[in-house]
């Protein structure tokens, strides 16, 4: 249908989920249910001596208590792997259920299943658990010092990894010879998602069958079911069906497979019963894979023109007690890849070294290692406006990959395939008024009181993880293609099945669009199917700002092959030749003979009649596709902050927050709007409220809502939206995606606005979050 | 956040609520549920019995009369919020009650719970003892009243015996020439007061003749702050700031936000704007 795509038509998921009739996995009840409690560590480290579970199994109503001597019993696999691997990295066991050694609060110890989730709370209560606490250590840099408490014997010095990309010896020489450079240390400081669904799982083995069907908060079914039986519960693959029901967000937590969800498995298999077991907000904060956490020290050099000449970054990446699933590749592919921003740098080195600490497991969060780079190039490049004179815009301008120098490649392995960065600047400029806010903010300076900042964020990402080839050259095993199979029914109807598995962000609207689009029909003519292993066919879930880019194209690709399929068809029944038929609003049509058409519906009902076919034509009206992108899509923009400083309190109000974003073809821009609010408010969360906070015991001190702030509505501001279009080149689409723009834009541009804002009294550096008593004491200091 | 067995009983009376206090020991009086549920779902209280005393009509509503407000204790703090009665006779404490939490949790939240418990980051005790409001309790003996500044004993801690019941408070209404504001510094996360100062002025013929700042957030209980030097001046920025920045606290309280020292500090800058407000007001 015309006009569908570019449409912002409403969301078809709504209607269901604000009137409360979306069903999400806790809402299932199946029966003879039981219900699971985990039995948790209280210490960031610990021996376990014993375990007296006698006074939790005397409970009527308890059905079993399980510890890692059952996990052992039952002859399974029982550990949870990471799933990328880099060169020479260490990975120590994380057993599904801790055996000997806790290392982080909130480790599984002990499972306790009774008929219902009160008592089996009130029975993981009474499990009594003997622990000799040990030393831990909870920061990053702490655990890289000599003497620190290991975290694993294999991992000497808590180091995971050590990881490099560039040439140290050309960013040397650019320092050696550098007109100006500026350096920073810097925290990146550790979020936790807070999805509003927390983790759930129900998981329902059949003894007469084999099988298990698991319903669970996930991203990626597929992916979870490959981790869950070959590393977890040891059962074949295809006895085993994931389904993800209403997926209440996730940005990123719930694409990990955690002991947790194998644990209510496990018990599953043992009792022969659907077992549920649904994270409280408490332990989603201690075992839902946090994000960030990094200690950096990172330095410019720049030449007497101010064009960067040279970028060093080394960097401290906590990946907590154990290797979550993507871990690894946060803070090295996603992260050591981004650091020459929107510039022409011709020099970069960026050193990582992966560290383990008693805390919760530190993995892909929005953003997923571009937030940090952002940050790491865009605070530098505030420095470098001041340390130059330029001023942020010129400075950032000067350095701009041109227009004419796409494809670009980088010194960090990308190579930008498109990308047109000047105007998107121009037009954030021209909506946040610059000149009068720099009147406005001169007048202030003079006069004292509150003090006004601007702050400019011009980002770069890479989305659509992920291109076998590239992520295949930096040494990850692993490809991440999507999958697509699209069905023309008989009466001309289509159902989408998707390897791409929504958890909220509009997949049933967007996809519908894409097809209707292609096929002209109309959007309510499509159905899409995602999130279940056995309706499936194999994909690789939601996240790292995909689903359009890879799961899109998949789609798209998987409509033209029907057509082509279409056009064979419709040839036969209208004795013309296949290369003679041309497609266009929903019609098959002999080029040069507008008499001679054949609708879809005429087509895709003789495709399933199919009784007067010639030999070499399949009946049916169906295509999959599994599309594996020709590279990373590249998309950019400038956020622009403006914060208002009380220097009395340190309080920060935001006043205005204009974002130009190009992210390529747009499908529906109500959608992509959302996304970016979305992204806005939790990248915005990270600079000035949001704080993981471990004491020196490992102990995490802001582990409830009540200490941890997310941003809530009344602490935020209108955003002022616009775009400019630079279509993605490689994929049929030309979308780029956006799921984690504005979360990997917004952290620098609002430090900058601070940082600016406070540039009178000398301060050029305060890390996140910019909590009130932090810009307070740096005034004051 | 699973509470450990309780028991629930509701009563349909004060009386009836008295009864059950006495019957069951260590069990506790609900009436919004905002302060104690969540407690219960942490399972930080236990309490064997709960009490709902949320329905009982007799414990709300908000008049006036002889110059003091009488608001009763299960009165919402939405409804504290948008009371008449209160704009024309006490604004100060409808400001304060439309500062609290959200606005989910000011329908269901009421003033007798909140001050029985006692958060050092509450929004209304500040309030009530920069008034010299009264807190009425009743019990099987009787009744009596404590003044609030002796009501807030200690964190989380107030003089509400185990076999009493808090009815309602009253408060003197605003006279004439008066002006009162409350200043909120809010945690980001909690949406409790990092510091909430509460003050006011009363002038005549250009002079103050009577000034009062308490702080909240600073200490385990309300603050108050010696502001006599006020009196007699003409209520000019520097002579609040000096009075304002008399606020003491010895064992202030801190968190991962804010520590005691700057808690004390923007106790000062609040205590400042919240005397400036009262004084624009007053005029």
């Amino acid at each position: 249908m015309a006009g569908v795509l570019g449409t912002s038509i409403k969301r078809r998921e709504d209607p269901a989920l604000i009137t409360g009739r979306g069903k999400y996995t806790d809402d299932l009840k199946v029966e003879g249910m039981a219900h699971a409690a985990i039995v948790r560590s209280p210490y960031a480290h610990a021996r376990i001596r014993g375990i007296d579970a006698s006074a939790a199994e005397a409970l009527p109503g308890v059905l079993a208590v399980l510890t890692a001597r059952d996990v052992a019993a039952a002859g399974i696999p029982g550990v949870v792997p990471v799933g990328w691997l880099l060169p020479d990295l260490k990975t120590p066991a994380h057993p599904m259920i801790a055996a000997d050694t806790v290392r982080h609060v909130g480790d599984a110890v002990a499972v306790v299943v009774a008929e219902d989730r009160y008592l089996a709370r009130d029975a993981a209560d009474r499990v009594a658990v003997d622990y000799e606490p040990l030393d831990a250590v909870a920061d990053v840099v702490a655990a890289l010092e000599d003497g620190a408490p290991a975290v694993h014997e294999e991992a000497p010095g808590n180091v995971a990894f050590d990881w490099e990309i560039g040439e140290r010896e050309s960013v040397d020489a650019a320092f050696a010879s550098a007109a100006h450079t500026v350096e920073l240390d810097l925290r990146n400081n550790r979020l936790i998602p807070h999805a509003i669904e927390p983790r759930a799982v129900l998981a329902s083995y059949d003894s007469s069958t084999g099988e298990m069907t698991i319903h669970m908060t996930s991203q990626n079914p597929h992916v979870h079911r490959l981790l869950m039986t070959l590393a977890s519960l040891g059962m074949p693959e295809h006895k085993v069906r994931i389904v993800a029901p209403e997926v209440g967000g996730g940005f990123g937590s719930k694409i990990h497979h955690y002991a947790d969800e194998a644990i209510v498995g496990l018990c599953s298999m043992k009792l022969d019963r659907p077992v549920k077991w649904t994270a409280t907000r408490t332990e989603t904060n201690l075992t839902d894979a946090h994000g960030r956490d990094h200690s950096t020290h990172c330095a410019l050099a720049l030449d007497a023109d101010g064009r960067i000449t040279g970028l060093r970054v080394d960097t401290a990446a906590a990946m907590g007690a154990y290797l979550s699933t993507f871990a690894p590749a946060v803070p090295t592919y996603l992260y050591g890849t981004l650091m020459s921003g929107q510039y022409d740098i011709p020099a970069i080195h960026c050193h990582v070294t992966g560290v383990f600490t008693h805390t919760t497991p530190v993995d892909a969060y929005r953003g997923a290692g571009r937030p940090e780079a952002t940050y790491v190039v865009e605070r530098l490049m505030h420095l470098a406006g001041d340390a130059t004179g330029l001023g942020p815009v010129e400075v950032r301008r000067r350095n701009f990959v041109p227009p004419d120098a796409f494809p670009y490649q980088t010194q960090v392995a990308l190579a930008y395939d498109s990308g047109n960065y000047g105007p998107a600047m121009d037009r954030a400029l021209e909506m946040i008024g610059y000149d009068d806010l720099k009147s406005e903010q001169a007048s202030r300076r003079d006069n004292g009181g509150k003090q006004i900042g601007i702050g400019f964020s011009s980002y770069i990402e890479a989305c659509g993880l992920a291109p076998s080839a590239v992520v295949g050259s930096l040494g990850a095993q692993a490809g991440q293609w999507e999958s697509a199979d699209v069905r023309v029914h008989p009466t001309a109807s289509v159902t989408v099945y998707t390897g791409s598995s929504s958890h909220g962000q509009g997949h049933e609207t967007t996809f519908s669009q894409i097809v209707a689009d292609r096929l002209g029909i109309d959007p309510e003519a499509v159905e899409v199917i995602h999130g279940d292993t056995d309706l499936v066919q194999f994909g690789m879930g939601t996240y790292g700002s995909r689903s359009a880019a890879v799961g899109g194209s998949a789609i798209a690709r998987s409509v033209d092959k029907i057509i082509e399929k279409g056009k064979k068809i419709a040839a036969h029944l209208l004795e013309a030749s296949a290369e003679d038929l041309e497609y266009e609003d929903g019609s098959f049509r002999v080029a040069g003979s507008p008499d001679r058409s054949l609708a879809l519906g005429d087509v895709a009902l003789q495709a399933y009649l199919a009784h007067n076919y010639p030999d070499d034509l399949e009946p049916g009206l169906s295509a999959t596709s599994f599309y594996d992108p020709a590279n990373f899509t590249y998309p950019f923009g400038t956020h622009v902050c403006v914060v208002e400083v009380d220097t009395e309190t340190g309080s920060i109000e935001l006043l205005r927050y204009a974002a130009v974003d190009d992210v390529g073809n747009v499908i529906n821009p109500m959608i992509v709007d959302g996304q970016l609010h979305g992204g806005l408010a939790q990248g915005i969360g990270q600079a000035l409220w949001e704080n993981a906070v471990y004491d020196e015991s490992g102990q995490l001190v802001s582990g409830s809502l009540m200490d941890y702030a997310v941003p809530k509505i009344h602490n935020l501001i209108p955003f002022e939206l616009d775009r400019t279009t630079t279509p993605c080149p490689h994929n049929p689409l030309g979308v780029k995606g956006v799921g984690e723009a504005g979360a990997i834009a917004s952290p620098a541009a609002v430090v900058n606005a601070v940082v600016d804002a406070l540039a009178p009294f000398g301060i050029s550096h305060i890390d996140m979050p910019l909590t009130p008593e932090k810009v307070w004491r740096a005034v004051n200091s | 956040m699973y509470p450990a067995q309780f028991d629930y009983r509701r009563a349909g009376s004060v009386d009836e609520a008295l009864g059950l206090l006495q019957e069951h020991e260590d069990a506790k009086l609900m009436a919004g549920g905002h302060s104690l549920i969540p407690m219960m779902k942490l399972r930080l209280a236990q309490p064997p019995v709960v009490i709902d005393i949320g329905r009982l009509d007799e414990l709300k509503g908000i008049s006036e009369a002889g110059g003091s407000v009488r608001v009763g204790s299960l009165t919402t703090h939405a409804d504290i919020a948008a009371s008449d009665v209160l704009a024309a006779h006490c604004p100060v404490l409808a400001e304060a009650a439309g500062h609290i939490g959200d606005a989910q949790v000011r329908n269901r939240g009421t003033i007798g719970g909140n001050i029985a418990h006692a958060d050092p980051g509450s929004d209304i005790p500040p309030v009530l003892v920069l008034l010299g409001a009264s807190v009425h309790l009743q019990s099987p003996s009787g009744t009596r009243s404590v003044a609030a500044g002796d009501f807030f004993q200690d964190l989380l801690m107030t003089d509400v015996g185990e076999d009493e019941i808090l009815t309602h408070v009253e408060a003197p209404a605003l006279g004439a020439g008066t002006g009162a504001a409350y200043l909120k510094f809010e945690h980001p996360a909690s949406g409790y007061a990092v510091v909430g100062a509460a003050a006011s002025v009363t002038v005549q013929n250009g002079r103050c003749i009577a000034a009062g700042l308490v702080v909240g957030g600073v200490s385990a209980t309300p603050t108050a702050v010696d502001v006599s030097s006020l009196v007699g001046s003409d209520l000019s920025d520097d002579a609040i700031a000096a009075a304002a920045s008399g606020l003491d606290a010895e064992d202030p309280i801190g968190d991962i936000f804010a520590s005691g020292d700057y808690r004390v500090h923007v106790g000062k800058v609040y205590g400042k704007r919240a005397l400036a407000a009262a004084r624009d007001r007053a005029s």
